[in-house]
C-alpha cells in the first residue's frame, strides 16, 4: 500500500511572529520556517506504517514556492521515499490545496492519505475534510491512533467527550492530532541521503487545476500586549475585578 | 531554568558571510555539500540539542557521577541520551567515509558541535574526546588498528579517551612515567593517569583509551614517549568486547564544574599489566599529539563560545522577566530597561558573536589547509591555522569567563543561587582556560612558535589582511568610526609585534612576561576585524533587501558596540606590553 502525506511549510513555532507594518499580512520574509508540526506527525505515522510492513511506499507532497522543497527534504530525512512539489507562487487557500491534492491522489492512487489536522499558521482545519469530500472517500480526522486492518483502517479520534474509534474502508483520508505519535529526530546519515531521493516538481497546470481564491485577507493585527499582573488584597477584590473589569463572571 | 535555542541565524550568517561556506566546499572537494544541506543539518541537530541534551544539563550538574563496583556510573538519563545521539549518527560527522563517517567539512562539524557544547558541555565532552581518539588512530595507526577500532568509534558504539596527564606531568608531558613493556604482538602498560575525562562510564560496551607511555629503552624527555591503544575490554576473535583489560578507574574528582563529566584517576597494570597496542612508530607519541593539537585546542575554544551563548540566553530571559524598576504610574518594569543591564547584555552578545566568528573562521582554515590543491596555498592556510589556534583557544576561553561572570551578574542575587542555572554556566566555564593547554601555554605558543620562530611573518600577513577591512570600513560613510577604531587596534597589534621581535632576544623573560597580554590583544583585534567584516556584509545585504532586516540591523549595532567597548582593550594591552618584564621579574621569591 502506498501512503501519501501532505506537508506544509510554516513559520517555525519558536519564532516570534511579526505583523507587517501595513497590517497586510504576517511578515515571513527571511524568518525561520519549518515543517508544520501536525504534518511532521503525519510523516512519522506513515513511516511507522512502512516500518511495520503495512505500507510499501511513502510519498510526500508539498504545495508552494521552491523553498518548500526544504520541508520535503525534511520529510525525506525522516523516512519518506520520494517527494512531489507543486509549484505555486504563494500559499493557496485550503480548497485549492485540496483540489491539487485530489489530482495527485488520482495519479498516485495511494491506499491512505495522511494530513495534519491543521497548520499552525492559518489554523483552518479543513483541507483533509475538503479532500475527503472531493474524492468521495471516508475520512478519520483528529486521529490519535491509526491501525491498518486488512482493507480497512481503524482510526481512534479525539472528540470532545473522549475517544471515538471509526473503521474506514481503504482508500481513506486521515488527519493527525497531536497525540498520534512523537516524531523521531532525523538521523544525520538520513539527512545526507534525503538530498538524493527523488523529488518531482509539477505545476497546477500539469494537474489541470486552476487556482481560484474564494477568500481575501483583509487585515492582520498583532494581539494586544499583555498587561502586567497585579496583586489583589482580598478574594472580594478579585471577584469584584473579575466581574466589573474583566467582565468574565 | 532556561531553555537553550540554537542561534541558527548567527551561525548561518558566519558560515555564509564570513567563511563563504559554499565556496569553501566547492574549492576543497566537498562535492555534495552545500549551505542548504548544512542548514538542514544544523536545524536537526538544534532539535536534538535543545530537546534531549539541554534538559539533562542541570540534572548532570546536580547529580554528578558515582564510582561504584561496576566502575563509574554516569548521571541517570545520560546513557539513553547518548544512545539517541549515537544512533542519530552524530558521532560520525567528520570521520572519513572509509570508516562509516560522513566526511563533512570541519567548519560544519564545528558549527554543529557548538550545539552540543551549549546544550550540555559535560555530556558533549564525551563525543569530543572520542573524536580526538578517532583522529589519532586514523592519522597514525596501522591499517589493522584502524579496521579494528575505528568503525565502532565513529559510529559511537564505543567511546574514546585521551590519557596524557600524570601527577608529575601536566603541562610538562616530558615528565611522563607510565611504562610500556613489549610482550609479543602487544605491550604491557603500567602506571597512573589523572584527570582523564570520561575515563570510565556505562554508556557503551567498550571504551578505547589512547595512552602516552615510555618504552624501556626510550630516550629521556619528549622524544621518548609513545602512543598506545588500550581498550577497556579486550576484543575476542569476532572483534567484540570480551575479557576485561587490566585498567580501571580508581577514583573520580570532585570539582568546580562539569560535574556530569567524570574526571578519572586511571590505574593501568595493577595486576599483570594492561594490554596495549602501539600507534604508529615508537617514541613519536608526542609528535602525534601535536598533529592533532590544532583541532583539539580549537575544540575547546569553541566550548568557550558555546558556554557564553548559553549564559547569554539565560541572562537575557531573566532580564526580560525580572521586574525591578518602578514607572511613574507605579507599574513595574523589567531590568532590561536599565542602561547598565543593557551594557552587560550587549557585552555578552557582541563578545559571543565575535568569538563565534573567530572560532568558525579558524575551523575553516583546518579544511583549507588540509585540502589545498597547490603548495603555496597549503602553506599559507597552514600558517594561518597555526597562528589562529592559540588565539581561538586562549582568547575565547578567557573571554568566556567574563561573559559567564556577567551572566551571573545580570541575575543579581539569583545569579549566586543555583536555581537559575546561571551559576552552573559560570562554574562550567572555568575549566576551559585550563585543560588542553592553559592560557599561559596558549600565549607562549603564540609569541614563541607562532611569532618569534617565523620572525613575525604569519602575524604580518594577518595584519595586512586586517588592514583591508580597515580600508573597506573607512571608505564607507556609515562605518568611518569603526574603521578608525579598528585602525588604532591594528596599530597596537603592529607595535606589539615589533616590540616583541625587538626585545625577545635581549630579555629572556620578555616573551613570557607579555605573552598573555599579547594574545588578548590579538584576540580583540581579530574580534574587531571579523565584526567589522560582519557589519560590512550586513549593510550590503540590507542595501540589497536580502536577509532578515531585524537580525542584520542588530548585527550593525553589535559590531559598533564591539568596536566601542571591547576593541579599545587592545590599547591597554599594548601599553602594558611596552613595559616589558621589569616589574614582573623584579621581586625575589621571598618577597612575594
Ligand atoms: C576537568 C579536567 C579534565 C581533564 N581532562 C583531561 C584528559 O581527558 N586527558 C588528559 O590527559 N588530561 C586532562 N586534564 C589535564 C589537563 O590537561 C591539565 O590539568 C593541564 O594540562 C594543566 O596541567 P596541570 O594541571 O598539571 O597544571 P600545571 O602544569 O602544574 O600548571 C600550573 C600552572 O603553571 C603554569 N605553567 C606550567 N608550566 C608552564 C610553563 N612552561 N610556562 C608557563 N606557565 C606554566 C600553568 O599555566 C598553570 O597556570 C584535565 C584536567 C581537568 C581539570
Ligand atoms: C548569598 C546572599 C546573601 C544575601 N544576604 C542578604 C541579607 O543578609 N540581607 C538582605 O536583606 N539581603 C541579602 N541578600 C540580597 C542581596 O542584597 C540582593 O540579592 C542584592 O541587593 C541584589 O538584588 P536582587 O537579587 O533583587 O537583584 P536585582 O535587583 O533583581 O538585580 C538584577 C540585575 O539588575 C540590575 N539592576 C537592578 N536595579 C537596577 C537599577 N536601578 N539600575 C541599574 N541596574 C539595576 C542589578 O545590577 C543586577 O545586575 C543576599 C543575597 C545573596 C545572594
Amino acid at each position: 500500500m502506498k501512503v501519501l502525506v501532505a506537508v506544509k511549510r510554516v513559520i517555525d513555532y519558536n519564532v516570534k511572529v511579526r505583523v507587517k507594518p501595513d497590517n497586510s499580512d504576517v511578515d515571513l520574509a527571511n524568518v525561520k520556517m519549518a515543517l508544520n508540526p501536525f504534518c511532521e506527525i503525519a510523516v512519522e505515522e506513515a513511516v511507522r506504517l512502512k516500518e511495520s510492513g503495512a505500507a510499501s511506499e511513502v510519498v510526500v507532497v508539498s504545495i508552494g514556492p521552491k523553498a518548500c522543497q526544504e520541508q520535503i527534504r525534511t520529510a525525506l530525512a525522516l523516512g519518506a521515499d520520494r517527494g512531489i512539489q507543486i509549484e505555486t507562487e504563494e500559499l493557496p487557500e485550503s480548497l485549492n490545496v485540496a483540489k491539487l491534492l485530489a489530482k495527485v491522489v488520482e495519479e498516485e492512487q495511494p491506499g491512505l492519505v495522511i494530513l495534519g489536522k491543521q497548520s499552525i499558521d492559518a489554523d483552518n482545519n479543513q483541507t483533509g475534510q475538503m479532500l475527503g469530500a472531493l474524492l468521495n472517500r471516508p475520512q478519520g480526522t483528529f486521529a490519535s491512533e491509526v491501525k491498518i486492518d486488512g482493507d480497512s483502517v481503524n482510526v481512534t479520534r479525539e472528540v470532545d467527550g473522549g475517544l471515538q474509534t471509526l473503521n474506514l474502508k481503504l482508500p481513506a483520508i486521515v488527519t493527525t492530532d497531536l497525540r498520534l505519535n512523537e516524531p523521531r529526530y532525523a538521523k544525520l546519515p538520513d539527512i545526507m541521503k534525503a538530498k538524493r531521493k527523488p523529488l518531482d516538481v509539477k505545476t497546477p497546470a500539469d494537474l489541470g487545476v486552476e487556482l481560484k481564491n474564494h477568500t481575501r485577507l483583509l487585515k492582520v493585527s498583532a494581539p494586544a500586549e499583555r498587561q502586567a499582573g497585579i496583586r489583589v488584597a482580598s478574594v472580594d477584590e478579585l471577584i469584584d475585578k473579575l466581574k466589573n473589569e474583566a467582565k468574565v463572571l | 531554568m532556561s531553555d537553550y535555542k540554537h542561534p541558527h541565524q548567527d551561525a548561518e550568517f558566519v558560515l555564509n558571510e564570513l567563511v563563504g561556506f559554499d565556496d569553501l566546499c566547492a574549492a576543497n572537494g566537498f562535492d555534495d555539500i552545500n549551505f542548504e544541506l548544512a542548514s538542514a543539518i544544523l536545524t536537526e541537530a538544534g532539535k536534538l540539542g535543545s530537546e534531549v541534551l539541554a534538559p539533562l544539563n542541570v540534572i548532570g550538574d546536580n547529580q554528578g557521577v558515582k564510582l561504584t563496583e561496576r566502575g563509574v556510573e554516569e548521571t541517570a538519563g545520560f546513557k539513553e541520551a547518548y544512545q539517541q545521539f549515537a544512533e542519530g549518527g552524530w558521532s560520525s560527522l567528520i570521520a572519513d567515509e572509509e570508516y562509516e563517517g560522513q566526511g563533512l567539512p570541519n567548519v560544519l562539524c564545528t558549527a554543529v558541535n557548538e550545539i552540543w557544547q551549549s546544550a550540555n558541555m559535560a555530556f558533549a565532552l564525551c563525543p569530543l574526546l572520542t573524536q580526538g581518539a578517532v583522529e589519532a588512530i586514523a592519522h597514525h595507526g596501522s591499517e589493522e588498528l584502524k579496521q579494528t577500532y575505528l568503525p565502532k568509534m565513529v559510529s559511537g558504539e564505543w567511546t574514546g579517551t585521551m590519557n596524557l596527564t600524570e601527577p608529575d606531568a601536566g603541562t610538562d608531558l616530558a615528565a611522563i612515567k607510565t611504562r610500556a613493556i613489549p610482550n609479543g604482538d602487544h605491550y604491557l602498560i603500567t602506571g597512573q593517569k589523572i584527570f582523564i575525562t570520561w575515563g570510565d562510564h556505562q554508556m557503551t560496551d567498550n571504551t578505547i583509551h589512547l595512552v602516552l607511555a615510555r618504552l624501556p629503552d626510550a630516550p629521556a624527555g619528549v622524544k621518548g614517549i609513545s602512543l598506545f591503544v588500550v581498550p577497556k575490554f579486550l576484543l575476542d576473535a569476532e572483534g567484540n568486547p570480551g575479557v576485561r583489560n587490566d585498567v580501571k578507574c580508581v577514583s573520580v574528582e570532585h570539582k568546580l564544574g562539569i560535574h556530569a563529566s567524570p574526571t578519572c584517576v586511571m590505574s593501568y597494570g595493577d595486576k599483570e599489566g594492561a594490554i596495549g597496542y602501539l600507534v604508529g612508530e615508537a617514541n613519536k607519541g608526542l609528535a602525534y599529539m601535536f598533529t592533532m593539537m590544532n583541532c583539539a585546542r580549537q575544540g575547546v575554544g569553541l566550548q568557550g563560545v558555546a558556554i557564553a551563548e548559553r549564559s547569554y540566553q539565560q541572562a537575557l530571559d531573566y532580564a526580560k522577566e525580572r521586574l525591578q524598576g518602578t514607572n511613574k504610574d507605579g507599574s513595574r518594569f523589567a531590568i532590561i530597561k536599565f542602561p547598565d543591564v543593557r551594557r552587560m547584555l550587549m557585552q555578552m552578545k557582541s563578545a559571543t558573536e565575535a568569538m563565534r566568528a573567530l572560532a568558525f573562521v579558524g575551523a575553516a582554515e583546518v579544511d583549507r589547509a588540509g585540502r589545498a590543491q597547490d603548495e603555496a596555498d597549503q602553506r599559507r592556510h597552514q600558517a594561518r591555522l597555526e597562528l589562529l589556534t592559540p588565539i581561538v583557544k586562549g582568547w575565547i576561553t578567557e573571554l568566556s569567563q567574563e561573559i559567564t561572570y556577567l551572566g551571573t551578574q545580570v541575575n543579581g542575587g539569583m545569579g549566586f543561587i543555583e536555581e537559575t542555572g546561571s551559576a552552573q554556566h559560570y562554574r562550567d566555564a572555568r575549566i576551559l582556560t585550563i585543560y588542553e593547554g592553559t592560557t599561559g601555554i596558549q600565549a607562549l605558543d603564540l609569541v614563541g612558535r607562532k611569532t618569534l620562530l617565523n620572525k613575525g611573518e604569519a602575524l604580518a600577513e594577518l595584519l595586512a589582511e586586517i588592514e583591508e577591512t580597515v580600508v573597506a570600513l573607512s571608505k564607507h560613510e556609515g562605518f568611518a568610526e569603526q574603521g578608525a577604531a579598528l585602525r588604532e587596534a591594528l596599530e597596537a597589534g603592529n607595535n606589539a609585534r615589533n616590540w616583541l621581535l625587538e626585545n625577545a632576544a635581549q630579555d629572556p623573560a620578555a616573551a613570557g612576561a607579555v605573552s598573555v597580554h599579547f594574545m588578548m590583544l590579538f584576540g580583540y583585534l581579530c574580534g574587531g576585524w571579523l565584526m567589522g567584516q560582519s557589519a560590512l556584509r550586513a549593510q550590503t545585504l540590507l542595501d540589497a533587501g536580502e536577509g532578515d532586516p531585524e537580525y542584520l540591523k542588530a548585527k550593525l549595532v553589535t559590531a559598533q558596540f564591539f568596536s566601542e567597548h571591547l576593541l579599545p582593550r587592545t590599547k591597554a594591552s599594548l601599553e602594558t606590553i611596552l613595559k616589558g618584564s621589569a616589574s614582573i621579574m623584579a621581586l625575589s621569591e621571598d618577597q612575594f
